[in-house]
């Protein structure tokens, strides 16, 4: 268990900080609130939202992350996603791709669902969890200086990358990208693969 | 087993030439040859998995990245993976799974027949074209049929394997 402290960071601003700094970085966001707080920060094509499939943001990462290693595959999604797919921590531990970074933001409740608890509450440690599974770098941030911190290890270092944000339950505005699955997939494509993605000759 | 799957082998050629790059698997008996001739391969990307549902992700990963990735499991598995799936029907990801089959043909021990029997169904439910295969002389052939409606025309596929190809589990005389 790690040492409770106090909580202030705000996710929205927590989230924006981090895709500020994106440049051309790759996006999955897990179901709910982090895909509310990506399009807050500003829809974009490099941005891939999933809207169901629980506990699959950071297997979607993987994938695109080995298609694509030379670009950085940020996934951000929240701890009841992550928790509903503790396994692939371990699974993106095997691999190690270098390319990678996790980003969890831990408000320790299910906020699509009336706030219950989640297991961080009660001090289950997710940034432990990728430690002992073997991740380059795996940290928990509570405030600013821990996130600026955090921010150029997300974009810069080796990874596997984990950080687990501890951020408010101050509720916030839901704002709605795009759901049409269709659309994402091949928006995205276009995006990062240009003609190739529709197989056009 | 290894040396009693000369399928195993077509259908790595086969697999290879449909331009796969990431082999997504939990380890299996049946996929046992399949699974050593993708690790031996250095052009190839083999991700073991913890549990089957993982696998969904990483495919529609891969293809959002501009790679084809196949899933290899046991029947088993795809019960694991049922809500996952909504992500390849509402997306229409490109996808292809080679599932070997318990609970079929010969099987010994009950526990696998629920979910060898729901197979299928659980599938199609799930908006996938099955294709089952009892014959090892068909199936390369199948899974090259597959990758194309997979790939090329952005559906996706599961290739029953069934254990009367793989060859049912020898338990020995001595049991109950």
């Amino acid at each position: 268990m790690t040492s409770r402290r106090d909580i202030t960071l705000d996710r929205r601003a927590v989230v924006a900080r981090i895709l500020r700094d994106r440049g051309d970085a790759l996006l999955v966001t897990g179901l709910g609130s982090t895909t509310w707080d990506a399009a807050a920060a500003g829809d974009h094509a490099n941005n891939f939202y999933l809207w169901g499939a629980m506990g699959s943001a950071a297997m979607v990462g993987l994938g695109l992350a080995l298609a694509q290693p030379q670009r950085r595959v940020l996934v951000i999604t929240g701890d009841g996603e992550q928790l509903m797919g503790l396994g692939g921590i371990a699974t993106i531990a095997v691999q190690r791709p270098p390319n990678l970074s996790l980003v969890v933001i831990d408000n320790e409740s299910y906020g699509e669902t009336g706030m219950q608890d989640t297991h961080t509450k009660h001090g289950v440690d997710l940034a432990g969890i990728a430690t002992a599974a073997g991740f380059a770098h795996s940290t928990t941030v509570y405030n600013d200086d821990e996130l600026e911190a955090s921010v150029s290890v997300i974009y810069q270092q080796t990874g596997p990358i984990f950080t687990a944000v501890k951020v408010t339950t101050t509720p916030v505005a839901t704002v709605l990208p795009p759901r049409d699955g269709p659309y994402l997939k091949n928006r995205f494509r276009q995006s990062l693969l240009g003609n190739k993605a529709t197989g056009a000759c | 087993m290894t040396d009693t799957q000369p399928w195993a082998d077509e259908i790595f050629d086969v697999l290879k030439q449909a331009d796969v790059r990431q082999v997504a698997y939990v380890p299996d008996a049946g996929h046992i040859r399949l699974i050593e001739r993708s690790q031996n391969d250095p052009t190839l990307k083999t991700i073991a998995l913890t549990t089957e549902e993982e696998g969904i992700g990483i495919i529609a990963g891969a293809w959002l990245g501009g790679e084809r990735g196949v899933l290899l499991m046991q029947s088993s598995g795809v019960g694991n993976c049922i809500n996952m799936l909504s992500m390849i029907q509402e997306c229409r990801f490109p996808f292809l799974t080679l599932v070997t089959m318990r609970g079929q043909w010969g099987e010994f021990n009950p526990w696998q027949v629920p979910m060898g029997q729901g197979t299928k169904p659980v599938l199609e439910n799930m908006g996938i074209i099955v294709q089952p295969v009892d014959t090892a002389d068909t199936l390369a052939e199948t899974v090259d049929a597959a990758a194309h409606l997979a790939f090329d025309a952005y559906r996706a596929v599961a290739v029953l394997i069934s254990q009367r190809i793989i060859g049912f589990k020898n338990w020995g005389d001595d049991q109950p």
